[in-house]
């Protein structure tokens, strides 16, 4: 497994420190700090009801914001569900995040600049169109963009994982798969998935390498998936373009505000994660190598307490979708029995008032 | 001028003229390229376009459907094959929950403009799961278009029109009718406008609905019967977006319908054409509606399936039973 820093922030022998700068190390730090917040304030805004139900992402913010970071501005992400952290990287305001989750689609609507997919809920299902966004950039001969899909450790039991790999594989496509391995499928454990000794190893059976790394090393998965990235824009000879990276990690929390982990898994299994977490790890490097100091992480606290907090006021004050909106978008053009639906439901809103309509 | 071509030379015709009319088009799925396709409708068109546009792919429909969602969302326009529409299943999540609604979910930011196209329906004495007509289905699903072609002319038409379309279109090719008979074909591109229904036949005392395979033995019914009963028969020919103005206009001429499909009779689309026009045309109606359709059995095998497929006789005797009401 691949590791640069141990559970004290310190580099392990013979580890290389990947090529970034003072600057994009704290603002490493600063994102996966921002990620943690947002993630508490998200449960908290579920358990209020100001949102709907929720999937968190603490414990996997080295795994999500160490793996954005590593691409290039025209490179394409796929995200499952899960990827608030990452999403904000590739450039997805958070507010949009709070927005889709509160029930308004625009919430999935990415910006027009942003290389970001929208999020996919079946599971493993996004894996196919990552491969067929990476097969058709490869066939429009565009040689400098590679499509970095996210997944989970449940997603590489189902089907279209093992289509979307094999296609990948057998068409060359500039792909990277990054399994976030949180240990658990909802309540399902890992092992309750495969028998295989790791998910890194499947890779090998589409033909191209599979690589496992310390998902909570935030500097580890920086440099596999950069390399990912590279090696899908341009490989070495007799190499094929895609690679697996297995990023073994731990949700902290739920799978989503809907269940309650306490009823499957022990409470010393969490603690031992912890122990792992990524932002001391990396707070701890940036101590001892002089990056960072108290004030600044004061700093950044404020800063980004104040930036999650403006997200949630922005979500929170943006109206609800007008209910024409429901009938948009369906076709690029209205067919002629939906308009007659919307027709008569907009009369129904005329004679009833929309707060009659809706549940108090 | 055209050509006399069968309707499975139409599709091939036409996905030629439209992958030669516009290079962002491509074939994708099981033994499309070198083998030409089970039915040969991509026959010609790998030593024509090369394998980056007629691709050969692993036997995977949710990776064929999925990976094509993903080319139709970067911009290009594939038409991927499924070789028979009983093996759509393995690709039914793909289907409903991406293709249909990745305009939606994105609101607008990405589309999926592709094709899926299948050989559909029964009567050609194929094994277990190779003559299923589950049209319903994708006509459920809110986002997608359905077609479903009767004549070499529209296959040919409605296909390039379903390839210029900017939403995914589920493209059903009956199978029984082939090779069954020619018709002139246009040389060249042109479009069969999606959402257009067809009557084939006017008549004054009963209308007929039906379509692809069943537009044949529908017709064949109402000239023997021409002598005493007077039948339109209306080839819908897109059952998503459905042409409800011809449908309704046809049964408030007539006052009577018959719908005439080989897909089981519980939920099928003749049970939305009914209470389409029960709710549009209601005074109009002077008997009750009948549907002529397969039995809501799984397909039978082929000692079985000409009892199952509705044939002259018994669309006759069907159409009978609701103009003697």
């Amino acid at each position: 497994m691949v590791r640069v820093l141990n559970e004290d922030g310190e580099v392990v022998d013979g580890a290389e420190v990947p090529d970034l700068d003072g600057d994009e190390l704290v603002e490493m730090y600063r994102t996966m700090k921002l990620a943690r917040r947002f993630d508490e304030r998200a449960v908290s805004l579920q358990r209020q009801g100001r949102i709907g139900t929720y999937p968190p992402l603490s414990g996997q913010e080295g795994a999500q914001v160490g793996s954005a970071m590593a691409l290039g501005d025209d490179d394409w992400m796929v995200p499952s569900y899960r990827e608030h952290a990452a999403s904000l990287v590739q450039g997805l305001p958070l507010k949009q995040t709070l927005r889709l989750w509160m029930g308004d689609e625009n919430g999935a609507r990415v910006p027009e600049d942003v290389n970001l997919f929208t999020v996919a809920v079946p599971i493993a299902s996004q894996i196919p169109h990552a491969t067929g966004l990476a097969w058709a950039s490869k066939l429009k001969d565009e040689q400098d963009k590679a499509f970095l899909c996210y997944f989970g450790d449940g997603a590489t039991s189902e089907g279209d994982f093992h289509e979307g790999l094999n296609f990948a594989g057998v068409f060359d496509t500039p792909n990277v798969f990054f399994c976030n391995n949180n240990q658990w499928a909802i309540s399902v454990p890992r092992e309750r998935q495969t028998a295989s000794k790791t998910l890194a190893q499947k890779a090998e059976a589409y033909g191209f390498e599979g690589v496992q790394v310390d998902g909570m090393d935030p500097l580890a998965v920086y440099a596999v998936t950069k390399a990912a990235v590279e090696k899908a824009k341009e490989p070495a000879e007799g190499e094929l373009r895609p690679t697996m990276i297995e990023a073994v990690q731990y949700r902290f929390g739920a799978h989503t505000t809907a269940d309650d982990p306490s009823v499957y898994r022990e409470e010393e299994e969490v603690e031992e994660w912890k122990a792992k977490d990524p932002i001391p790890r990396l707070e701890k490097y940036l101590q001892r190598t002089d990056r960072l100091d108290d004030e600044t992480i004061t700093d950044i606290e404020a800063d980004v307490e104040d930036r999650v907090a403006d997200a949630i006021a922005a979500a929170e004050e943006t109206p609800r979708p007008d209910p024409v909106e429901m009938f948009q978008n369906v076709y690029a053009e209205m067919p002629g029995r939906l308009e007659k639906q919307l027709e008569w439901f907009q009369s129904i809103r005329a004679e009833h008032g929309d707060e009659a309509l809706l549940e108090d | 001028m055209g050509e006399n071509l069968t309707l499975v030379q139409a599709v091939r015709d036409g996905l030629r003229d439209e992958m030669a009319e516009d290079d962002d088009v491509l074939v994708m799925g099981e033994d499309v390229g070198k083998n030409g396709g089970v039915f040969r409708a991509t026959e010609g068109l790998y030593d024509e376009f090369g394998e980056e546009r007629v691709i050969d792919t692993p036997l995977a429909e949710s990776g064929i459907i999925g990976s094509a969602i993903g080319m139709a969302a970067y911009g290009l326009k594939p038409v991927p094959e499924i070789q028979f529409s009983g093996f759509m299943y393995p690709g039914f999540d793909q289907i409903v929950s991406h293709m249909a609604r990745l305009r939606t979910r994105s609101r607008g930011r990405f589309t999926c403009p592709m094709v899926l196209r299948a050989p559909f329906g029964g009567g050609i004495r194929a094994p277990e799961h190779h003559s299923e007509s589950k049209e319903a289905f994708y006509v459920h699903e809110a986002g997608l278009k359905v077609a479903i072609p009767s004549t070499p002319h529209d296959a040919k038409g409605m296909l390039i029109a379903a390839i210029r379309d900017p939403d995914p279109v589920i493209f059903l090719e009956p199978k029984k009718i082939y090779r069954a008979f020619r018709e002139e074909v246009p040389d060249g591109p042109y479009e069969v406008e999606l959402g257009e229904a067809a009557v084939r036949r006017e008549g004054s005392d009963v209308s007929v609905f039906t379509w692809g395979a069943m537009t044949r033995p529908t017709l064949e019914a109402a000239e023997n019967m021409a002598d005493d009963v007077d039948v339109e028969v209306v080839d819908l020919r897109t059952l998503s977006p459905l042409d409800e103005e011809t449908v309704v206009a046809s049964f408030e001429k007539t006052g009577r319908a018959a719908i005439v499909h080989e897909a089981p009779k519980t939920a099928g689309v003749g049970a939305e054409l009914t209470a389409t026009l029960q709710e549009e045309a209601l005074l109009h109606q002077e008997a009750p509606i009948k549907r002529v359709t397969g039995f809501d059995v799984p397909f039978p095998l082929a000692a079985l399936e000409d009892y199952h497929l509705p044939e002259p006789e018994r669309i006759e005797s069907g159409i009978r039973e609701t103009v003697e009401f």
